[in-house]
């Protein structure tokens, strides 16, 4: 799967985009930013605080709850702040 | 319709920009623009825009896609900058157009608001060496909501 980080959230991580092999426990959105959160340092602080970040998968905006699969393209961001 | 969407690094020429949309039907009566400046505000130097290059114009495309589907549309022009803005500079136009005025300023208005929410782009702001993150404003959602009904 593909992951996408944006703005503080990928400066928090150290990095844009990275692959990883999505755990057989991560169904949805929520449980992916669970299992990224686990992995500490960045991660831990980028995922801190859920309400702070929103998700989208295969370029659409998403929830939580939304489900993810391997194929996918997931990317988290804080909300939006162009115009 | 005419839509044209653009995300760049350069400035726009706004009469341009309003000139090619003109063209895009013989009925249209008006055409609204709106141009968003980086505003200078509290000593800001400068602003830099990050995206999601694969969302952010499929976004905007959505966002004019309700639009039309809510209003009697001719033709619409979106341009966003993105990169490093100096204050003063020119950073987002939406111009609209219609046979009539009405539906002309609604839409500039709605496409800013769903702007404002929902097209991915970050603003990062410079002031005298230090740099920080804007905040999302909530009175934006809350414009943006006014359409929902």
């Amino acid at each position: 799967m593909t992951v996408l980080y944006f703005a503080w959230v990928r400066q928090k991580i150290g990095r844009g985009e990275e692959q990883i092999a999505l755990p057989k426990t991560v169904r949805t959105v929520g449980e992916l930013a669970q299992h990224l959160r686990a992995l500490g340092g960045g991660y831990a602080d980028a995922f801190a605080d859920m309400a702070r970040l929103r998700a989208a998968v295969n370029q659409d905006h998403v929830g939580f709850d939304a489900p993810v699969t391997a194929d996918d393209e997931v990317a988290f961001f804080p909300p939006v702040t162009g115009g | 319709m005419q839509t044209r969407i653009s995300i760049q690094r350069e400035a726009f020429n706004l009469d341009a920009e309003v000139e090619a949309l003109g063209r895009a039907s013989g009925n249209i009566g008006a055409i609204a623009t709106f141009v968003g400046f980086v505003r200078g505000e509290d000593g800001l130097d400068s602003l830099t825009l990050e995206h999601y290059p694969a969302m952010t114009e499929r976004e905007i495309a959505r966002c004019v896609a309700e639009a039309q589907q809510r209003w009697p549309l001719l033709g619409a022009t979106v341009i966003h900058r993105v990169g490093k803005l100096i204050a003063g500079e020119r950073i987002v136009l939406v111009a609209v157009a219609a046979s009539h005025r009405k539906a002309a300023f609604e839409v500039c208005e709605f496409l800013m608001d769903y702007l404002k929410t929902r097209a991915p782009f970050w603003k990062q702001e410079q002031r005298g060496g230090r740099t920080q993150w804007v905040q999302h404003r909530h009175s934006d959602d809350d414009a943006a909501k006014r359409w929902q009904h």
